[in-house]
């Protein structure tokens, strides 16, 4: 269903917008203080927990364990977030999650541009076929794959390893159908025709005219997919162990431990989520486009 | 698929002369945008590269997307029909529909069914209903738009993990900050944990916050290519705000609002990691009653912790069952709605 709304001739969505700008602020209308009354409320439910990870990080087990909660800093961060690191593994698993989710990150933005590039722009057999073979096993839930996955890794004795969640993961069907929306649209065929007609070859256009086109949607391709690896769960969690963890894993360990201390419990989520929110704070407003983007087309 | 056919027709237009004109044809009667001159293995090089490069640039997704989630796929399905143990990996009999019948039986599978139901469903609708109502509030022209965005977006960036063990904190009986806020009302501590319905509202509590925001902002998108001259003319008609929310946003969001239905669907069919972690020590079980254990937490537990990898694979392929009809019924409903319009 999302197929028809995406291969909307491209000039109709420009109609609009222009028709939009035309008449000035058209359904834009002016925020009353209702409306930002409602919205911090919304902002405040969005952030609170977030905010109290942090406090309750600051405490100890037996304070957390009282009434009435505690709604201020303590002093134990430090030393809570030290025993996270050390004692739970949330450092060995940092590292490890920045390998994985920063290999599967380039691979999937690369390989996502190539077979997009061909999807929008290429002529070749079978096309449209495998473009819906791509969209259709888009909504497959992991959990068809994890028996088979599990399997095969055992026999390679891969059992705890990075390679078993990182290879899986290398490309994502959504990747390639992101991309090649924006191709579509972003790439102009001209300039692949006079590219060609100079005589580049198809390694050189990919390299010269489709990479520098397609940057925007890469960033924040890779965005997306740094976020959903760095947050992947179902998987890792069956292949690897408290061993050699990633993020989401020791945070498992921690949650399912048997002698719960609840303070350094906090500390690992608020470390474990760290990265992402430094990220959502530096490049927020292409996270949000990113995915306002994928929503129009897609 | 229209757009994928405005494909380069001619792509190399005028030099490099049509497939199938052998390359000594082409030798000096096309000086420009040759740049193989005469060298014909230099054209045939050229028109191989035209022809094999798309399916070189499709090859490396297609071999790792085939290898990593359309075969195991094919072979979840194979594993389903045998008798496998995560003890013995190496002998793996044919059972034929056993492990099918043995689901079929078990009072575990209905229950995780009906849970798996429920949880979606309190999940799924207030979520969407409530990003509705935000989408409308974030599509007035605000000050800050980009910073109040990001802001809903946050709970996106907090993992499944993480937020569940927030929550879980956040819902403990006792010194838990729900049942303290409660209490300024008057209500008795309610033990989230254990009791059947409040499991399973905490359980959708932690799906609800972090969907909520990216859902919003879908709809957001949706709205801000509704063109402004139909509520023009709804104005001139006189409608109220409200009438034109009702009138003009509602109808023009039905594909997105679709949208947004099957994707929480497919998300709430595979409820795995909040159950689990909100469990603690027991967490495949799905508490001590089983009351929050859903069809992904079910799977884990009978693959993973109970050892069943044959019947595991069964799960998920009723999973995937149970998603194909609720996507079928999906497009029914609005293929009605759409006609009784």
């Amino acid at each position: 269903m999302t197929t028809t709304e995406l291969t909307a001739p491209p000039g109709v969505r420009k109609e609009e917008r222009r028709r939009r700008g035309r008449t000035g602020a058209g359904r834009q209308m002016h925020a009353g203080p209702v409306t930002y009354v409602v919205l911090t409320v919304f902002a405040l439910v969005s952030l609170a927990p977030l905010v109290w990870t942090a406090i309750a990080a600051s405490r100890t087990d037996g304070r957390l364990a009282q009434s009435p909660p505690p709604l201020w800093f303590g002093g134990n961060l430090f030393k809570n977030l030290e025993s996270a690191w050390d004692e739970a593994g949330l450092g060995t698993a940092m590292v490890n999650s920045v390998v994985v989710a920063g290999t599967i990150t380039v691979s999937t933005v690369l390989f996502s541009t190539l077979a997009g590039f061909a999807f929008a722009k290429l002529r070749f057999r079978f096309s449209n076929l495998l473009l819906l073979l791509t969209i259709g096993t888009m909504m497959i839930p992991p959990q068809l794959a994890v028996v088979p996955l599990y399997l095969w890794m055992s026999d390679l004795g891969w059992s705890n390893q990075l390679q078993t969640v990182i290879l899986p993961s290398l490309v994502t069907a959504f990747g390639t159908f992101f991309m090649r929306q924006y191709l579509v649209q972003a790439l102009p065929t001209e300039l692949i025709e006079a590219a060609r007609v100079d005589g580049a070859s198809s390694l050189r256009i990919v390299w010269h005219v489709v990479f520098p086109a397609a940057r925007p949607a890469m960033a924040v391709l890779g965005l997306l997919t740094f976020v959903f690896a760095w947050n992947d769960f179902l998987w890792p969690i069956i292949a690897l162990n408290q061993q050699n963890p990633t993020v989401q894993v020791a945070l498992n360990s921690l949650g399912t431990g048997y002698v719960p201390d609840q303070a350094v419990i906090m500390a690992g989520a608020l470390l474990g989520t760290l990265p992402l929110l430094v990220a959502f704070l530096l490049f927020g407003k292409q996270i949000v486009g990113g995915i306002m983007q994928g929503a129009i087309k897609g | 698929m229209s757009s994928s056919k405005q494909a380069l027709a001619h792509p190399a237009s005028s030099a490099e002369a049509a497939p199938g004109t052998p390359p000594g044809a082409a030798r000096g009667a096309h000086g420009r945008g040759n740049p193989a001159g005469p060298d014909s293995w230099r054209s045939r090089l050229y028109r191989w590269d035209m022809k094999a490069s798309p399916y070189a640039f499709v090859t490396p997704f297609f071999v790792l997307f085939g290898a990593f989630s359309l075969i195991p796929l094919l072979y979840t399905a194979w594993y389903s029909l045998h008798d496998v143990q995560l003890s013995s990996l190496d002998h793996q009999t044919w059972a034929g529909l056993d492990n099918y019948k043995n689901l079929l039986s078990s009072d575990f599978f209905w229950n995780a069914l009906e849970n798996t139901f429920t949880i979606g469903l309190i999940s799924t609708v207030p979520q969407l209903l409530a990003a509705l109502g935000l989408a409308h509030l974030l599509n007035y022209k605000l000050r800050g738009s980009t910073m109040w965005r990001v802001v809903m977006l946050t709970p996106y960036a907090t993992s499944v993990a993480a937020a569940t063990l927030v929550f879980t904190l956040l819902y403990s009986w006792d010194g838990g900050m729900v049942n303290w806020f409660l209490h300024f009302f008057g209500v008795d501590p309610v033990n989230w944990r254990e009791s059947d319905w409040g499991s399973q509202f905490a359980v959708s509590t932690i799906v609800i916050w972090r969907w909520t925001g990216y859902n919003a902002l879908i709809y957001l998108a949706a709205m801000q290519a509704i063109p402004a001259d139909l509520y023009e003319s709804a104005a001139l008609d006189g409608a109220n705000r409200w009438q034109q929310f009702r009138h003009v946003t509602i109808p023009q969001l039905r594909p997105t609002i679709l949208f947004t239905i099957v994707v929480s669907t497919i998300g709430a069919t595979q409820l795995f990691g909040e159950p689990l972690l909100f469990g603690g020590v027991s967490g495949s079980k799905g508490g001590s009653e089983h009351q929050y254990q859903t069809l992904g937490l079910y799977m884990y537990d009978q693959g993973w912790i109970i050892g069943n990898l044959g019947k595991a694979s069964a799960i998920a392929w009723s999973m995937f069952l149970v998603l194909l009809l609720v996507a079928a019924v999906n497009l029914l409903l609005t293929r009605r709605l759409r006609k009784s319009q």
